[in-house]
């Protein structure tokens, strides 16, 4: 079985694995890092995304062999010394979640969006979280998290 | 400034945001097996042969089974609603025995250590079958040559009711309209595929499932598997929403149970979500015809109304009911001389329907705003107009509709008159007309949708009348704890309603103690020992109220304990801010005084006990009646068929409200599914019975890029019927938006001769609609 090297949340795991394991099982099933769930099996919900190297990354749709050697930061590695992330912070603030199932991947793929797009239009908004699918909210108050996310986080950007 | 109305931010929102959450997927105790399930290929066959023996011995496999191998323990899934007297409820193995009558079906399954060999193993089963013809659309299942889905034939049950003399209404209207309309059947996907989880200690069960419904579930159990109700505890841990999907008595529930008593160890199942597709129930599924007589100035004089109902292979936990909850509903917010309403179940061999976000009143609501924007068309009038000339004024209330229910308040005047000025009403219908005059290959179409619903399912009185096997009441608990933290405890099961927050400020209030002072308690029938559950916009307007007089229970208690104290009569204290102060002086005691107290005992007075807490159990006499004004307003590519929402507009009136912000969000969330209906979804199957929507690639989800931004306000008419004022708002938007959406589509393309396009508005329909209507 292929052994793999990966850091996840700040920790580095060796881990031998079957070549078809997917990366989502690896991180559920075998490190303990439920906090990123499963909703799909066509990489369409985006429920199960994670950050790759710094990219946001469906890991329903990784094996766990292609993150040999990255670096993965999952929903409950974003925030730091017990404090939530900006993007978290502003999704409890505009009431941007309701069942909380699609909350982890959303908040990845926003803060994914930002990295190319700081300050996003509605539009852009909405175009970059087209890949991520809630079935509660009707997406007005992600959109408007997204928004706040984004000055908080372009506000720590500046004063730093 | 009381909690109740103040937006609070909620509490359940760390836990969410940060990962640390308790899905029954996250939860693997020490030997969990993992089953996965063989599933039919086929819409309709005899199964002649099953081999699960090749499965037995693959790596990991620790069990497999067959339906034979369980038909003896197995039991038949239950029907909670038999509408009629000779309603036709099939016997519903679990896992299937000799016949599969849907695409999805169970027929087999395995027990291994890991879940992907699990799903190895399963390649090694062998099944045989003898392929029965399918059944897929109403009408042709209703033939008489057709073929059976059950032995007993295609019809479940057939009812009517009829109101005033319909006849005489229909007889000489000065208009006639007819029409059919076709509810597809969808999908309800919540984000959370289901997850069971069961394990014995060999003595009792402990059941964890991705369920609405732990109560019901656990008294369903052990009628369907005889394992005693108290030895079975059923938790509903974190739930990844539900929309009615998750009210169910599901075969893998039930399997997982008796698989965990067969192996002694835990038994775990998650499905993925194109097995979800195919076999958790589905919504809607209707073929209406409706048809309205009314006076030459629009007033209506009749309704009828009759539905063919998808039932699908099997009646589960409420599918036959689920029709008849819009039995009341079509007839909405008007009022009209005679009303005459007749449902058919219909069997199909297709995934059975049941409960989906509304539930019977969207269907309902569906076909009487649209049917009410033909006639505004017949009439050359104002849609909104129409239904002003027809609905019940705000001085009629309370007033007893046709249908029989009274509805206790309402003002859709101000609901209606709010939403048109947020809209601009009347510059939009400018540009409607000038972009008709100007022929623009882009027009204009503009929704209304003037909507009622019955919400807070249900009083038990009236769930007998309707045949429902249990009542509808629910209950709350409030323990004082001795440091003066408060524990409420309450038989809803929120999947995220936010029932944690809003019941913290219902009892912040009643209790006078700090909003952070209170945990919530539900989903575990060990601990939130008593409940009903939660669906139907039942959660706060019953388990709500009956938090709220828990609270006021305790509080008459504390009084007692405080005039002790205070060495006064209980009628001297009065109580605010958390404490009893002796009417004319300042002494006083606080809540959390008397509650420690109450914990050392040292000087109760005589037949008090140490304890401050108490429960209650509160049954609504009536439905409540939210309703509301939601207008929406497309451009509609004439030369593609493509709809974009431009804007859309909702005003509820829901009644008194706790937490704005959850309010919002679930108008959100409720008008995006219906939209959802009126555009995106459908779960399609093929002439043989196979569903070509299995996969999120082909059943489409609305996205954000699919949907506008929506602006939403409300106008406040207090509910009487209960003492919070509330009305319920889990299904309102769902209820609305769909007729809003699909009237605005078809106002676009009406000048073009087009008076109908079936759901979902896709462009291709939308421009073969243009298309039939230009040759």
């Amino acid at each position: 079985m292929p052994r793999i090297t990966v850091t996840v949340d700040g920790i580095t795991y060796e881990e031998e694995v079957e070549p078809r394991l997917l990366l989502v099982h690896l991180l559920r099933e075998r490190l303990g890092r439920t906090g990123t769930p499963v909703g799909c099996d066509t990489s369409n919900c985006g429920a199960c995304t994670v950050m790759l190297d710094g990219k946001s990354a469906k890991s329903c749709s990784v094996l766990a062999v292609q993150a040999d050697g990255c670096e993965v930061v999952t929903i409950e590695g974003l925030g730091a010394n017990g404090s939530m992330h900006p993007m978290q912070r502003a999704f409890h603030e505009e009431h941007a979640l309701q069942c909380g199932y699609c909350t982890p991947g959303m908040v990845m793929a926003a803060i994914d969006l930002l990295r190319e797009t700081p300050e996003p239009s509605e539009e852009a908004i909405r175009e970059g979280l087209e890949g991520n699918l809630c079935r509660c909210t009707g997406y007005c108050n992600i959109v408007r998290a997204v928004r706040r996310g984004a000055q908080e986080m372009g506000r720590a950007v500046r004063t730093s | 400034m009381t909690e109740v109305g103040r937006a609070r931010r909620r509490k359940e929102d760390a836990r969410l945001l940060t990962g640390r959450t308790q899905w029954t997927d996250n939860l693997r105790p020490p030997g969990t097996l993992h089953v996965a399930f063989l599933r039919s290929p086929m819409a309709h066959a005899r199964i002649t042969r099953v081999d699960v023996s090749g499965a037995r011995g693959m790596t990991g496999v620790v069990a497999a089974f067959c339906g034979q191998d369980l038909a003896a323990e197995q039991g038949s899934l239950p029907c909670a609603w038999p509408v009629t007297e000779d309603i036709v409820i099939p016997d519903h193995p679990p896992m299937a025995v000799s016949e599969v009558r849907y695409v999805g079906e169970a027929v087999a399954c395995v027990v291994a250590t890991d879940r992907y060999l699990a799903a190895d193993a399963l390649e090694a089963i062998e099944v045989d079958y003898e392929p029965l013809p399918a059944v897929v659309g109403l009408e042709e299942a209703l033939a008489p040559d057709s073929p059976k889905v059950h032995e007993s034939g295609n019809q479940a049950y057939t009812m009517k009711v009829t109101s005033g003399d319909v006849d005489a209404a229909f007889r000489d209207a000065p208009i006639v309209i007819e029409r059919t309309y076709h509810q597809q059947r969808l999908i309800p996907a919540a984000m959370e595929p289901r997850a069971v989880l069961a394990s014995t200690d060999g003595d009792s069960y402990t059941v964890w499932t991705a369920t609405q419904i732990p109560h019901v579930l656990r008294v369903m159990l052990a009628l369907t598997t005889g394992i005693p109700e108290h030895k079975i505890r059923v938790i509903a841990p974190d739930v990844g929403g539900g929309f009615g999907s998750k009210l169910q008595v599901t075969a893998e529930e039930v399997l997982c149970l008796l698989l965990t008593r067969r192996l002694g160890r835990p038994v775990k199942w998650n499905e993925s979500r194109s097995e979800g597709n195919l076999t958790v129930h589905h919504g809607r599924g209707q073929v209406q015809r409706v048809k309205l007589a009314a006076d030459a100035d629009g007033r209506i004089r009749g309704l009828r109304v009759e539905l063919l109902a998808d039932m699908g292979a099997y009646l589960m936990l409420l599918t036959p009911g689920v029709p008849l909850l819009g039995a009341s509903m079509f007839n909405a917010i008007y009022k009209m001389d005679a009303y005459e309403f007749g449902c058919t179940g219909v069997f199909t061999t297709k995934m059975p329907t049941d409960a989906y976000r509304g539930a019977g009143r969207p269907e309902a609501t569906f076909g009487i705003e649209r049917i009410m924007d033909e006639l505004a068309a017949e009439l050359k009038a104002d849609p909104l107009e129409v239904r002003r000339r027809n609905w019940i004024r705000h001085e009629e209330f309370p007033y007893t509709t046709i249908s029989g229910l009274t509805y206790d308040s309402g003002n859709y005047e101000a609901a209606t008159d709010k939403a048109m000025a947020l809209f601009g009403y009347d510059k939009l219908r400018a540009e409607q007309a000038d972009r008709r005059d100007r022929g623009d290959p882009v027009q204009l179409g503009i929704g209304v949708s003037t909507y009622t619903e019955m919400c807070g399912l249900a009083p038990s009185r009236l769930l007998k009348e309707a045949r429902y096997a249990a009542g509808g009441w629910e209950h709350g608990a409030v323990r004082m704890l001795p440091t003066g933290k408060v524990e409420v405890i309450t038989g809803t099961s929120p999947h995220g309603q936010g029932h944690v927050t809003a019941w913290s400020q219902i009892a912040a209030d009643a209790l006078g103690v700090p909003f952070d002072d209170i945990t919530v308690i539900h989903g575990d029938t060990a601990i939130a020992h008593k409940g009903m559950d939660t669906y139907g916009s039942r959660s706060l307007v019953i388990g709500g109220v009956a938090v709220l007089q828990a609270c006021e229970k305790v509080r008459e208690k504390a009084r007692k304990l405080a005039a002790h104290v205070l060495e006064c009569a209980p009628d001297d204290l009065e109580f605010a801010g958390g404490a009893f102060t002796v009417r004319g002086t300042d002494a006083r005691a606080t809540i959390q005084e008397l509650a420690f107290a109450a914990f050392t005992a040292h000087d109760l007075p005589d037949g008090v006990e140490a304890r401050l807490d108490s429960e209650a159990t509160y049954d609504p006499d009536n439905y409540s009646f939210p309703h509301g004004t939601h207008l929406c307003a497309v451009e509609v590519d004439t030369e593609t068929g493509l709809t974009r929402i431009r804007s859309y507009v909702a005003v509820d009136d829901v009644g008194k409200v706790v937490n704005p912000l959850i309010v919002e969000g679930q108008v959100h969330g409720g008008i995006a599914q219906g939209i959802g209906q009126a555009l995106f979804e459908e779960a399609v199957y093929d002439a043989d019975g196979n569903l070509l929507t299995s996969t999120l690639a082909d059943y489409l989800l609305p996205s954000a890029a699919d949907l506008p931004d929506f602006v939403t306000d409300r106008t406040e008419t207090p509910a009487t019927g209960n003492p919070l004022g509330a009305k319920g708002v889990g299904e309102a938007g769902c209820i609305a938006s769909t007729p809003a959406v699909v009237n605005a589509v078809v106002d676009a393309l009406r000048p073009y001769g087009v008076h109908d396009v079936a759901m979902p508005c896709t462009p291709e329909r939308v421009w073969r609609a243009l298309e039939g209507a230009r040759s």
